[in-house]
Order: C-alpha cells, then sequence, then structure tokens
C-alpha cells in the first residue's frame, strides 16, 4: 500500500515538473530576441556582440536538426568520419554566419504576434520586427520544434515568407551539384567562410 | 524595333526586382497547384555568367546611383517611391481582374484616382492614410502563376536580374496593350508623356529598388557560400508566395520537400 501511495505521488510530482518547465513556443521567442536585442543594444564591440548571439544560439538553435535539413538526401551517402566532420564545420559556419547577420542590427525591436500549433513536433511563432526611420516593418515567423516541450528549439527563420533554413539547403545544392557531389568541396566552402 | 526592345526590358525591370517566380522546367498546366516541382535551371552556365556581369554592372552604376539617390531628402525618395508604385497599379488593376478579384481591382482602381489626384500625381500616398488595404502588386507573370501554369526554366536576364520564362512571358502582355501608362506614353497622342518619360519612371523605380535593399544585399552577399543560388532561392520562394498571395510562410510551399526534416525529427 505504501509502495503504491509512494509510486502514485511520485508520478504525480514528475508530471507536476514537466507542467511547470514546459517553455511555449511564443514564450520562448520573446524571450530569445529580448535576450537578443539586449547584447544588441550594448554599447559593447562588435566581436563581443557577436559573441553574445553565437551563445544565444546554440542555446536556442537546433544546430544538427539544421545542419541534417541542408544536406539534404545526400547525407544518407555521408559515412560516421564525414559527419562528424560536417557537423563540425557547419556549426561553425551557422554560428558565424547567423551572428553576423544579425549584428547588422542595433536595439531591434521585435514583438510576437501569435502562435499556431501546427502538430505535435512544430508549433509557428508570428512575429514583427517593429519598422523604423530606415526600414519598413518586417514579418519573421519562427518554426519552433516542440517534440521536447521542455526545451523548444528554432529549426527556421522565416523572413516575409522567405525561409532561411530553404535557402541554406538550397545553396549547399547548388554546391555540390557543380562540384560533382564531392562533400570535400563543401567541407572546404565553409571551412573558407569560417576562416574569412 | 530598338525602342521596343528597350521598353520591354525596362518593363522587365520593373517586373524582376519588384515580383518573383516559382516551380518546373515546363510552361504547363500544374496538376497539383500547392505542391509546385522544383523550378529547373536549364541554363546554369549561361545564367552564372549573366549573374557575374550583373553583379559588375551593379558595382560600376547602379549600386553607386542607388546610393546617391539615398542621398536625395527623404520627402523626395519617399514621393518618388510613392508615384511609382502608384503607377504600377495601372498594371495590377488589370491582373486583378484577370484573376477574378474584382473587389481588388475596384480597390486599387478608388486608390490610383485618389493617390493620382488629391494625392499630387501619387506622390502622396492618400489611400494608404484614408485606412486602405495594404497594396500588393500583381503583374502578368503572376496571373499566369494563378492560372496554374508552371515558370518553366530559371533565366537570368542581362541587367534585370533572376526570372523565369513564364515571367519574361508574362512581361512582354504590357507592351502589347496590357499597361495603360506604356500606352499613353509610346502611343498616346499628349504633349506630356513620350517614350523617354516612361523609361525614366521605370528606371527611377528599380533605382528605389535598390536604394532600399543596399544593407540586405550587401548583408546577403557576405553570408553566403554561393551568392547566385542563394538569389535564386529566395526569388523563387518570393515568386512563388505572390502568386499565392502569402504574406507569411506557409509550410506545404516552403518545404516542399517536408519529408527531409521528418527523418530529423526521429
Amino acid at each position: 500500500m505504501k509502495i503504491k501511495k509512494f509510486l502514485l505521488i511520485l508520478l504525480l510530482s514528475n508530471l507536476n515538473i514537466g507542467h511547470v518547465f514546459s517553455l511555449e513556443p511564443d514564450v520562448f521567442v520573446q524571450s530569445t530576441v529580448n535576450r537578443a536585442s539586449e547584447i544588441l543594444s550594448k554599447n559593447i564591440s562588435k566581436e563581443e556582440k557577436i559573441d553574445g548571439l553565437k551563445d544565444i544560439a546554440k542555446e536556442t538553435v537546433d544546430i544538427q536538426g539544421v545542419g541534417y535539413y541542408s544536406l539534404g538526401s545526400f547525407r544518407k551517402n555521408l559515412d560516421k568520419n564525414q559527419k562528424k566532420t560536417y557537423f563540425d564545420l557547419f556549426e561553425d559556419y551557422f554560428l558565424k554566419s547567423f551572428s553576423s547577420r544579425l549584428s547588422e542590427y542595433t536595439n531591434p525591436k521585435i514583438k510576437v504576434q501569435g502562435k499556431k500549433i501546427l502538430n505535435k513536433n512544430y508549433t509557428m511563432v508570428n512575429s514583427l520586427l517593429i519598422a523604423t526611420s530606415e526600414r519598413p516593418e518586417i514579418k519573421i515567423d519562427w518554426r519552433i520544434y516542440t517534440k521536447n516541450p521542455n526545451n523548444p528549439l528554432i529549426r527556421d527563420l522565416i523572413i516575409e515568407g522567405l525561409s532561411l533554413a530553404r535557402t541554406q539547403k538550397e545553396e549547399f545544392a547548388s554546391i555540390l551539384s557543380s562540384n560533382d557531389n564531392d562533400i570535400n568541396v563543401l567541407f572546404k566552402t565553409l571551412v573558407e567562410f569560417s576562416n574569412n | 524595333m530598338l525602342k521596343k526592345l528597350t521598353i520591354i526590358i525596362f518593363t522587365t525591370f520593373l517586373l524582376s526586382v519588384s515580383a518573383n517566380a516559382g516551380s518546373d522546367g515546363k510552361l504547363e498546366l500544374n496538376k497539383s497547384p500547392s505542391i509546385e516541382k522544383k523550378t529547373k535551371d536549364c541554363f546554369e552556365k549561361l545564367n552564372r555568367a549573366t549573374f557575374a556581369f550583373n553583379q559588375g554592372l551593379d558595382k560600376v552604376l547602379i549600386k553607386p546611383i542607388a546610393e546617391g539617390y539615398r542621398n536625395l531628402p527623404q520627402p523626395i525618395q519617399k514621393g518618388t517611391g510613392n508615384a511609382a508604385k502608384n503607377l504600377s497599379n495601372l498594371i495590377t488593376i488589370p491582373n486583378n481582374v484577370l484573376q477574378g478579384d474584382v473587389k481588388t481591382a475596384i480597390i486599387n482602381t478608388g486608390r490610383f484616382v485618389l493617390n493620382t489626384t488629391v494625392g499630387l500625381l501619387g506622390t502622396i500616398d492618400v489611400a494608404n492614410k484614408m485606412g486602405f488595404p495594404k497594396y500588393e502588386k500583381e503583374d502578368y507573370g503572376q496571373t499566369l502563376g494563378a492560372w496554374g501554369f508552371g515558370p518553366g526554366c530559371y533565366i537570368v536576364l542581362p541587367v534585370l536580374g533572376p526570372s523565369t520564362i513564364r515571367d519574361t512571358g508574362g512581361s512582354f502582355a504590357n507592351v502589347f496593350g496590357g499597361d495603360p501608362f506604356y500606352n499613353a506614353s509610346i502611343h498616346g497622342n499628349n504633349e506630356f508623356l513620350s517614350e523617354g518619360v516612361f523609361i525614366t519612371t521605370k528606371a527611377i523605380n528599380g533605382i528605389d529598388f535598390r536604394a532600399n535593399n543596399i544593407e540586405s544585399f550587401e548583408n546577403l552577399e557576405k553570408n553566403s557560400l554561393d551568392f547566385y543560388a542563394s538569389v535564386k532561392s529566395l526569388y523563387l520562394q518570393d515568386r512563388e508566395n505572390k502568386i499565392k498571395n502569402n504574406t507569411r510562410g506557409k509550410i506545404d510551399v516552403i518545404y516542399s520537400d517536408e519529408g527531409d526534416w521528418e527523418e530529423i525529427n526521429d
């Protein structure tokens, strides 16, 4: 009887903990953009801003998932070592590219407008980059991977209907198809980008 | 003939910088418009060479002009942009009708009349201030897409940039009676409009677009591994969205190969 009671309490406690720590995708996005905005508005060097943005990206973006997707069906051709090499290179490339794009903005104000649950794995969060005197407002949608509701991750940014993940995938496909599908050429291109 | 060609080029430029395309390599009716096949790059080598030429031209001519344009006082830039946008109604309205959207055609007609008169030849967007719905440009390429025609091969036009067979074909409609401003400028018997005015208007429209996107293009080029492929992807995505009147990301449009994500979920 005591054991049953103990197990029941344990089960209920776990359910409760799960509930407390699950993070709503829209709250997650707003929190992420607030963190990025705080870094971008700080009076620090561009390099420090980039480092701060990289830290945020490491925590909030499913870099491995995006990396897999970017390779398309070609990923099936890679052996274990090639996969490891690819992910190391891809992470460096992604973080540099991502933070470099964002670091151009100073104090961007993004307002989360709503969300749409697509299925158990995905929620689309709609947001708006508020207009300034220099640029119009920009619609940004965030595709959030919610398979683990306690740890939502960004899988794509869709800016005015244009998907960054799809663009990156088509870019990689173009590099591979122009070079006889030689993965080493893609590796070399990623290295060159990261070192420049 | 040369004049006509020049005008076609400028008209296409207007379309190519303000619009875009998407899908399979054959100019044919799509059986399933919601799932378009990948657009083929049938002339990739030639396209890449033309792209490199356009980049060079942009660096030495178009970008410097666009930067100079940006130094003009803000009200002049705004007024010029508004006037060019107002004129585009003359192509948008017939395309609204051709796509069966009579309501929007009526709204855009009201917008054009109001902005051209009260808004001093379109330099002031009075309709916007009065709360008219947001203006969305339409063109003959979009209408062909809405009717179910696939884009045909992706092509890069000299000076004009990215396009597709369908959209280049669609732009010819402008010079065959589809653009009232062209008709009035070239064939109209009046002292205010001429070929020069028409071409200048289209050129200003292109410069206005370039000036508004200097940083975006720089950023994209700087962060691309293959700039040609990035521009192509963005162009085709944008065109696909415009044909389907999507202002937000639609999953079925963006991830036509959703299966690639599904495997990663496991």
